[in-house]
């Protein structure tokens, strides 16, 4: 099936997705006309902490990072504005400006010192943080100190005062819509899949050209000005502030919110912004009279219930309730007409691409690589083998960016990647497969090749949120899909990734690989676990990569598919290279029948 | 500040950081051999200075009630696993659960309601109030984490927040809202050199001290030792010589309780203990334990020391910023480590 056709197959779609979310939004926007006051404040409420929520469905369910310290930036965001207008007589909208850019210097200098650091640091971090904001509020003669700051004046709309909360609860929601909105097409982007990759894929989004400390960043910024955001709203809902709401127990109540609405999707953060504010406030209310005293009791409840969650349904209750509507994920729409990415001037042929001399790799007194010496040229497919603990992994780490060699240098294309990283490594026109294969499991085939085309594509967050970014994601899909059929697994495009078996699985790393467009692969053990057909398609497309001037080095056990494939093999054996030359050579070469067969 | 202020302040300073030193110690043992972040480590150290404070008042402990109702319910969930779920547990381990769960928290609460407590002599008190609370180290372990003991470290971290929050809860719940303040274990005053040392701040420092040796002993000396050691190292490779994990989380977390609750009793005739106290000084021993980056034991201890001195000599010149201060110094250390740290790791 070619794409044009397949397009054809897709376009019968199931419209039910948007009468359900017409269906909701109608709803919205009837609530505050027809629920009483009670209500519509209690919504009010969702709709502020939903925007917290959300920010750490991005961080948390996404990212698989977390902070608990999203209060102290709801409270940033609250105590800004309220001095600015109260004290300095400013406008909100100025106040929030200010607001914003002030939680985004906060969010990047804690987010520089905790990022880089493994997963349990940030929320640590943001832990101690959130204390020690908690008690500046409360001890700063200029921020009211325990007692806060009264009389916030109303957000004026165009002169119109919103002091009703009837009023302001339109005002919440924009707000939440935006965000839920924004957030929504910034998963489905280029940056998005990187920031999906965060979690579970970060040498493979690194070694396709992705600067995951940057995504990591993107993602706790962004979820810093939406708390400051949802502070800003409060600060005039209230009209009044103190830092009680700001605590570390409120960031910790957010965080709930995100896991048990479900962490992994934007409508999870309104599903557990919703259960946990009417939850808490029916214990509040019945808790004491059952207890016979006062006190904060529902935080017994909630965390048992948060163990309970965690146990049972780690995704949340999300994907509980969306098995009860009738709503089947959109499949993703390719333009076949949309232009081809520009593709990079190809080296000529029998260029030398990568070299490396003399090559050593020492961890303490174990030399895994000694003076090895290899080169690759463009339209030549080089075979590195060896026995088992030979070094050929260690070879490979160092050659694609992932380590760095103790002495010696690789060169492509004679520059040094010495200490560069995977990512710009990549950049330079290197992209891999790995041994046990590295892909998104719950992502579609055709995202994760997508990943591949990561550093073909420009638009950063902004246009991807606001949906700028249109015609490049339709080039960048469009790309993915062109390798997926090169790679003969196009009628899978939509499938999960994780649900494929094991061959194919290996050969969409290589169509990931290939929509890098590189000029060197570098493939690890192409062929372990593909069926013998499979493997006469793979040597197949490799010949066809070979021709158009590619250069590929592959690490691989299988003899049959490397000696009627390749242009020459190195041969390693405890670290150093014993055998190099054309694969009859090679395969008489007594050193190597030693070191295979142990002596003949 | 004249040379008795600053002596005094000094004093306070490693009074308190020998405290947050076990703590400290404690979490970096909790984490190696487990992944569990123990937030709620604080909560053992409350729940130890409280359940004093209620045996010294000469009532009957809350601890008690908390401690049958853990036990019901983790010796519950030990029997749904022997009945369903495929893996049979063997009798003799579900006698031991009931044993434990259940025998051990109903022959504490006979023993208490039999003892005259308010005449008990200080040390039989300490021991009842660790014999109250040390259990729940298990206990906990047992229905919080071992069901999901192979979920990656965040997960492990919100259920341990979310414990630490139940255990809040149920402290207010228990205790009531007034704090307390227990006898000192000695009132004797020491002349060493100039400075006069109370002979509790001595009794601090030396179980603090006998106890990291305890503890070095044990990791050094014994099998169960061994084998958490095994475990933190390699966690497939203990399971694979027979170690259990579930075993292993478990003895974990009872030294852990038994720590937290130790240093309960050392901490409360420093200061009024409330039912939520227990966050705030456990947190300060992760701050020494990321000192140490959450895997060295000495440097944990040095970061405690420091965070307690850092602490006494900042409540003298700004009392109100003390611990923005201490939480603030976690920032430049992670700085630090930040820099140190260089490849790009997938998150377990």
């Amino acid at each position: 099936m070619t794409i044009r056709s397949y397009m054809a197959a897709r376009d019968r779609e199931w419209p039910g997705g948007r009468w359900v979310m017409a269906a909701f939004l109608a709803a919205l926007a009837a609530a505050p006309l027809v629920l009483p006051e009670f209500h519509v404040t209690l919504l009010n409420y969702i709709g502020l902490s939903a925007l917290v929520a959300l920010g750490l469905v991005l961080l948390t369910g996404v990212g698989g990072l977390t902070s608990f310290g999203q209060a102290a930036f709801v409270g940033l965001g609250a105590y800004t504005s309220a001095v600015l207008t109260t004290t300095y007589g400013q406008s909100p909208w100025l106040a929030l400006g200010v607001g914003l850019v002030l939680t985004l210097a906060v969010a990047v200098v804690l987010g520089s010192v905790t990022l880089r650091l493994s997963g349990h640091y940030l929320p640590l971090g943001t832990m101690a943080w959130g204390i020690s904001l908690y008690f500046l509020f409360g001890n700063l003669e200029f921020l009211g100190g325990h007692s806060g700051i009264s009389s916030v004046p109303p957000v004026t709309l165009l002169d119109f005062a919103l002091t009703d909360s009837r009023h302001y609860y339109y005002l919440v929601w924009a707000f939440v819509l935006i965000a839920l909105f924004t957030t929504r097409n910034l998963l489905d982007s280029r940056e998005g899949r990187a920031i999906r990759a965060l979690k579970g894929g970060m040498v493979m989004a690194e070694a396709m050209g992705v600067d995951t400390s940057r995504a990591r960043m993107v993602i706790f910024v962004l979820a810093a000005l939406q708390a400051c955001a949802a502070g800003w709203l409060y600060a005039h809902l209230q009209r009044f502030v103190n830092p009680t709401p700001f605590g570390l127990n409120t960031g910790i109540e957010y965080l709930f919110m995100a896991v048990v609405g479900g962490a992994g999707q934007v409508w999870g953060a309104l599903v557990g912004a919703g259960v946990i504010t009417i939850l808490k406030q029916w214990l509040q209310d019945v808790l004491p009279r059952l207890l016979g005293s006062a006190g904060n009791f529902e935080i017994i409840v909630f965390g048992a219930m948060m163990v309970l969650v965690l146990h049972h349904a780690r995704d949340g209750l999300w994907p509980l309730l969306a098995r009860l509507v009738p709503l089947r994920s959109q499949p993703r729409r390719i333009d076949p007409t949309a232009e081809p990415l520009p593709r990079k001037p190809r080296p000529p042929h029998g260029e030398v691409i990568l070299e490396a001399r003399r090559v050593t790799r020492s961890f303490g007194g174990l030399v895994a690589n000694k003076n090895m010496d290899l080169s690759v040229r463009a339209g030549e497919i080089l075979a590195l083998i060896g026995p088992n603990g030979a070094g050929k992994s260690t070879m490979f780490n160092q050659l694609s960016g992932v380590d760095d060699p103790t002495s010696g240098e690789i060169l492509f294309r004679g520059r040094s990647i010495a200490g560069l990283g995977p990512h710009r490594v990549a950049a330079m026109g290197i992209s891999r497969t790995f041994q046990h294969v590295r892909l998104l499991p719950r992502m579609s085939v055709l995202e994760n090749v997508a990943i591949g085309a990561h550093l073909r594509g420009h638009k950063g967050v902004l246009p991807a949120a606001w949906r700028l970014d249109r015609a490049e994601e339709a080039r960048l899909l469009r790309e993915a899909a062109v390798q997926l059929e090169r790679v003969g697994l196009h009628g899978l495009m939509d499938e999960e990734a994780g649900s494929l078996a094991l061959g194919q699985q290996r050969i969409l790393e290589i169509a990931r690989a290939l929509c890098a467009d590189p000029c060197l692969l570098l493939l690890d053990e192409p062929a372990a676990g593909l069926r013998l057909k499979e493997k006469q398609a793979l040597a197949e497309l490799l010949n066809r990569l070979r021709a158009e001037g590619m250069a590929v080095l592959l690490v691989e056990h299988d003899m049959d598919f490397v000696m009627g494939l390749v242009d020459r093999v190195v041969v390693m054996e405890f670290g150093e290279k014993i055998a190099e030359g054309l694969p009859e050579e090679v395969q008489r070469n007594p050193a190597v029948l030693e070191a295979y067969l142990g002596g003949v | 500040m004249d040379q008795t202020i600053f002596v005094l302040l000094a004093q306070d300073g490693v009074t308190n950081g020998a405290i947050y030193t076990l703590l400290a110690l404690a979490l970096v043992m909790v984490f190696a051999v487990t992944r569990i972040i123990l937030i709620p480590q604080g909560e053992f150290l409350a729940y130890g200075g409280l359940t004093m404070a209620t045996l010294e008042a000469g009532s009957l402990p809350g601890t008690l009630w908390v401690l049958l109702g853990a036990g019901a319910v983790a010796f519950a969930m030990d029997l749904a696993t022997a009945r369903g779920g495929g893996r049979r547990l063997p009798g003799r381990s579900l006698a031991r659960s009931a044993a434990w769960n259940l025998g051990y928290p109903l022959a504490l609460a006979a023993l208490l309601t039999q003892l005259p407590l308010a005449g008990l002599p200080l040390a039989a008190k300490a021991l009842l109030a660790l014999a109250l609370v040390v259990p729940l180290g298990p206990m906990m372990y047992r229905i919080a984490f071992q069901p999901v003991a192979e979920a990656p470290v965040l997960v492990l971290l919100i259920v341990a927040v979310a414990v630490h929050l139940a255990m809040v809860g149920v402290g207010l719940l228990v205790f009531g809202p007034e704090g307390s303040r227990t006898t000192p274990f000695s009132d004797a005053q020491f002349e060493v050199g100039a400075m006069q040392v109370g002979g509790h701040t001595l009794a601090v420092i030396g179980a603090s001290l006998a106890l990291i040796v305890a503890l070095y002993l044990f990791f050094d000396r014994t099998l169960y030792g061994k084998a958490l050691r095994a475990t933190a190292v390699n966690r497939n490779g203990a399971r694979l010589m027979g170690i259990s994990p579930a075993l292993a989380g478990r003895l974990t977390f009872l030294l852990a309780a038994f720590v937290g609750a130790l240093s309960g009793l050392l901490f409360a005739p420093m200061t009024t203990v409330y039912y939520d106290s227990g966050f705030l000084v456990g947190l300060k021993g992760f701050v020494a334990a990321i000192i140490g980056g959450l895997g060295s034991y000495p440097l944990a201890a040095a970061g405690a020391v420091m965070v307690g001195l850092l602490e006494s000599f900042s409540s003298f010149w700004t009392s109100a910023f003390k611990d923005v201060l201490v939480f603030t110094l976690i920032i430049p250390v992670l700085l630090w480590r930040s820099l140190a740290s260089h490849h790009v790791e997938e998150e377990e």
